[in-house]
């Protein structure tokens, strides 16, 4: 178990410098020359210089990685060169607004995408299956920005119940809570019929198997075997597609902010890449990879945690 | 305990079950033997209204007083609740995975009979020990992985035995088992009915352990009983033509060779869709009549107690 | 094998089918020059003329979808195209040579994983400016260790079969036994798996035009015009059904053929997914 929970943080570590190393590469060496692709191909030689100089780009490549490496661990993630702030302030002030949304969609993602997921499951081959098939069918076509589009058509150009978009600050809790239902429902109904799919047929799964039976034949009623023998066993495959929407959700986000023109990290991507500030886009990659990455590693412990199987021959 | 008769089961045109009458007393313990694919588990599934959704049932089935024949899913949970219990082939399978085996236990004493966590706790540690684990409190924190093929049927019969029930049918429980830990759960069932007074229906294939579990036996063959009778009598002077095929067939009966599966009478069961009007074993049977392929041959009464279907009885006086 | 053709084999290739020929016709007739501006003519309604009204410029709806039908089958061609022979490459490199080149092409594998097109796409814009061949390389990113996953271990199964062990006993390399044996093998796989990845990078394209980071104007794209049609969703919101209605029958072909395609040529898995 120890020896597992180790190798996995190893790897899991491994990953992470590997990430920063394809980050690093592609967008400082792959271009050539940073100074030019912030002051654009028109500047003069003395200010690419000058910037040089004030991004230390004038140092070797390897110590330049070392030093971004090394001031990121201590969540110094350099100086926006468009705001003039440190990346990390920008950072902190918009997760107030990106975290809370991509919780709440993961959430919202598992909440429904489960529940869908069992009723199908438990309805196999009649029409309450039929449906929630055909749902998630088209949910996994429609683009998530385009489903966001039709929402605010209709809940805010048409019936005019909630916001278009534009976020209050958390200062007025019921407002702010009010500007994200849209975004959230746009982000957890597409990613939801992925996981409603992969639930639904892990549940049929577990359905065939013997214990099945056994807790039929004790005389429970159906609907606790549904739920305390057969959704805890169909669980453990969709944790890994969990892990993997994870991805789904956060890069959602990034979609999200800008059709919901919510000012979280998503927004400042759009924003850096626009203004060429190449090391804030340069910094937010990287966390969002990390946070990716980190959801997968995390996934990959909880397995253990919830299957005694694994336990037992990684003891 | 049961009276079952006429019971007949279907999968659109083809017959699991025909016409299979049934009897059992409160107490009683029934054997019921033949090939895979005879139709014994589907007769353990019909007494416990688990019949794959797909199956029709008809006839007429009464299950510890109750008329079955009709019930809804309702009537049967709740008999299966408290009244009536199975044990099956697969141990190895047959419990959940992702639970400690005791909570596992403890789940219908809890539901059904509504004891609190202690009470549940200690009763389930007692089920554990009655079925023979040794250290049950240790045991119960285990999963199912963890115990042994022998460990785990002894969990599944105490789940089995949680609570109480009149009758307790065992599918071929210790197919999947070594020879001398089968032994020890046949052992284990025949006191365990006797103790509690509790009818058991014993499947299997195995004709050496029908033998040693049962009082009576039916012998069954292509989803009907094909004869039937006080276990010893059968053995010693089976009538019906594939009793004796079986009984001929059999492996000798020291421990190594008990699990060896059984049938060798020549020739295979025939698919249930295409098989032939009158006897079912026409065909396979060496002492076979020109009527016997046109004509069914009707259960005929031997001695009280005891009975064959077919049309070549030797000697009813025996 | 090939028993009956499941429904969504039907639906899936005539959806195919109807978006490839529309992409077709449009490349030598559309029913007004899609670039064509017509200020006066904007925000028409749908009329016999122009079936689906005109834009804010006065184009022709009509003619805008089904020149972007183009850009969106193009860009899944290459990005798929791309991403799917390298990777199938790697796949079969691990599973033929095993040992470490599977440990190294595994382990790049697991870091594809890491990178959602989205983020490789932001990288490459930021670096080298927003552009089309930008977002279809991102695409194509994203589909390596897809593939590499699928012709590992697709590859691995073949390689236990009798012929291939002959072909070894006669003394033929593994390069030219992964040639000749081992990759005629595995396309019906990789072929399930290029149709799904279809419908994925086309609605990857869409959001990668409609973030700005795609087709850039005035190549028509279905994202594009969304982006564009959004600005305006209090005028005219019908602009911004018909761009999104095109992307769902694009996704949803390409994804209901994967799936049939799979159903028929892999009946194990078809009756798990029943
Ligand atoms: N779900 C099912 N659908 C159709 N036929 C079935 C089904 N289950 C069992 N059968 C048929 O019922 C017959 C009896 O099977 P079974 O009771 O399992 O035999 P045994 O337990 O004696 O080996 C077999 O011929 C089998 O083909
Ligand atoms: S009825 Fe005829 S075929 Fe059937 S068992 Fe008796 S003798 Fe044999
Ligand atoms: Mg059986």
């Amino acid at each position: 178990m120890q020896v597992f929970l180790l190798r996995r943080s190893l790897g899991f570590l491994a990953t992470l410098f590997a990430v920063s190393v394809i980050v690093f590469l592609v967008m400082n060496v792959l271009p050539g020359d940073p100074a030019v692709t912030i002051l654009g191909i028109d500047s003069t030689e003395d200010a690419r210089a000058a910037l040089r100089a004030e991004l230390g780009l004038d140092r070797p490549l390897w110590q330049r990685y070392g030093a971004w490496v090394w001031d990121a661990v201590r969540g110094d993630f350099g100086t926006s060169y468009f705001f003039r702030v440190p990346v990390s302030e920008l950072i902190a002030e918009r997760l107030p607004l990106t975290l809370p949304l991509a919780a709440f969609g993961m959430l919202a993602t598992v909440t429904l995408g489960v529940t869908l997921g069992i009723i199908a499951a438990a309805q196999h081959g009649r029409p309450g299956d039929w449906a929630i098939m055909l749902l998630s069918q088209l949910g996994i076509a429609i683009p998530a920005f385009w489903l966001s589009i039709l929402l605010v058509l209709l809940f805010a150009v048409k019936l005019r119940w909630l916001p278009p978009g534009g976020f209050p600050g958390w200062d007025d809790p019921v407002l702010a809570l009010r500007s994200l239902i849209l975004p959230t429902a746009a982000l957890a109904l597409v990613q939801s019929a992925v996981l409603a799919r992969v639930t639904r047929s892990s549940a049929l799964e577990v359905m065939r198997l013997d214990f099945v039976r056994t807790a039929r034949a004790t005389g429970l009623a159906p609907r606790r075997i549904l739920g305390r023998h057969i959704l805890p066993n169909a669980l453990v495959p969709i944790v890994t597609i969990v892990g993997m929407q994870v991805a789904g959700v956060v890069t959602g986000t990034i979609v999200i902010e800008n059709v919901f023109y919510l000012p979280g990290l998503g927004r400042l991507v759009f924003q850096s890449i626009a203004n060429r500030d190449l090391f804030t886009v340069q910094a937010l990659v990287v966390l969002f990879a990390a946070i990716v990455v980190t959801a997968n590693f995390l996934v990959d412990i909880a397995y253990v945690l919830i299957d005694p199987r694994l336990k037992g021959r990684l003891a | 305990m049961i009276r079952a008769s006429g019971i007949t089961v279907r999968f659109g045109s083809h017959a699991a079950l025909r016409d299979v009458s049934l009897q059992l007393d409160p107490g009683q313990r029934l054997g019921i033997v033949g090939e895979s694919g005879s139709g014994k588990s589907m007769l353990g599934l019909t007494l416990m209204g688990m019949l794959p959704s797909s199956a029709k049932l008809d006839g007429q089935l009464h299950v510890d007083g109750q008329d079955m024949s009709t019930a809804a899913d309702r009537q049967w949970r709740s008999l299966r609740a408290r009244r009536v219990a199975m044990v099956f082939q697969e141990p190895a399978s047959a419990l959940n995975p992702l639970r400690r085996v005791g909570d596992t236990v403890m789940e219908p004493l809890r539901l059904h009979l509504r004891l609190d966590r202690k009470a549940a706790q200690q009763r389930m540690l007692e089920l554990l020990d009655e079925t023979g684990i040794q250290e049950p409190a240790l045991k119960a924190r285990q999963y199912p992985h963890e115990l042994s093929g022998g460990q785990r049927q002894r969990v599944l019969i105490a789940l089995a035995l949680a609570c109480d029930p009149a009758l307790l049918i065992a599918d071929e429980p210790t197919t999947a088992l070594d020879a001398h830990v089968g032994l020890r759960i046949t052992e284990l069932l025949v006191r365990l009915a006797r103790d509690r007074g509790m009818a058991l229906v014993f499947i299997s294939h195995d004709l050496a352990a029908v033998a040693r579990t049962v009082d009576d036996v039916a012998v069954m063959y292509g989803g009907e009983v094909v004869e039937r009778g006080p276990v010893a009598e059968v053995l010693r002077a089976p009538q019906h033509p594939y009793t004796q095929g079986l009984l001929a067939a059999r492996p000798p009966l020291d421990a190594g060779q008990l699990r060896r599966r059984l049938p060798v009478v020549p020739g295979n069961v025939p698919a249930m869709a295409d098989l032939p009007l009158g006897c079912r074993f026409a065909g396979r049977c060496h002492v076979e009549l020109p009527r016997c392929a046109a004509t069914r041959p009707s259960e005929t009464s031997l001695s009280p107690g005891r009975s064959a279907a077919c049309h070549h009885l030797p000697d009813p006086s025996i | 094998m090939i028993r009956r053709a499941p429904v969504n084999l039907w639906i899936g290739g005539a959806l195919v089918a109807m978006m490839t020929a529309i992409a077709l016709l449009s490349l030598v007739w559309t029913p007004y020059d899609h670039t064509l501006l017509d200020i006066p003519a904007k925000f028409a309604a749908p009329s016999a003329e122009h079936w689906l009204g005109t834009d804010q410029l006065g184009r022709d709806v009509v003619s805008l979808l089904m020149a972007a039908s183009v850009n969106s089958l193009t860009v899944a061609f290459v990005a798929v195209g791309l991403g799917g022979a390298i990777g199938t490459l790697l796949g079969l490199a691990a599973s033929a040579w095993g040992g470490w080149v599977e440990a190294i092409v595994m382990r790049l594998v697991d870091l594809g994983f890491a990178f959602p097109a989205l983020l490789f796409a932001i990288m490459l814009a930021a670096a080298f400016g927003p552009s089309l061949s930008n977002a279809i390389l991102a695409i194509a990113f994203i589909n390596i260790p897809v593939f590499a996953r699928v012709a590992r271990g697709a590859a691995n199964q073949i390689w236990t079969r009798d012929f291939v062990l002959a072909g070894q006993a006669a003394g033929m390399g593994r390069a030219a036994l992964t040639r000749d044996h081992i990759l005629p093998n595995i396309a019906a796989p990789i072929i399930v798996q290029a149709t799904i990845e279809f419908a994925v990078a086309i609605l990857a394209e869409a959001a990668l035009s409609y973030l700005g980071l795609g087709a850039q104007p005035p190549m028509p794209s279905w994202g594009r015009m969304l982006s564009e049609a959004q600005t305006l969703m209090y005028l005219a919101p019908e602009l911004a059904i018909y761009p999104g209605l095109c992307i769902i029958l694009a996704v949803l072909g390409f994804g209901l053929l994967g799936d049939g395609l799979r159903d028929v040529t892999d009946p194990r898995l078809a009756r798990t997914r029943a």
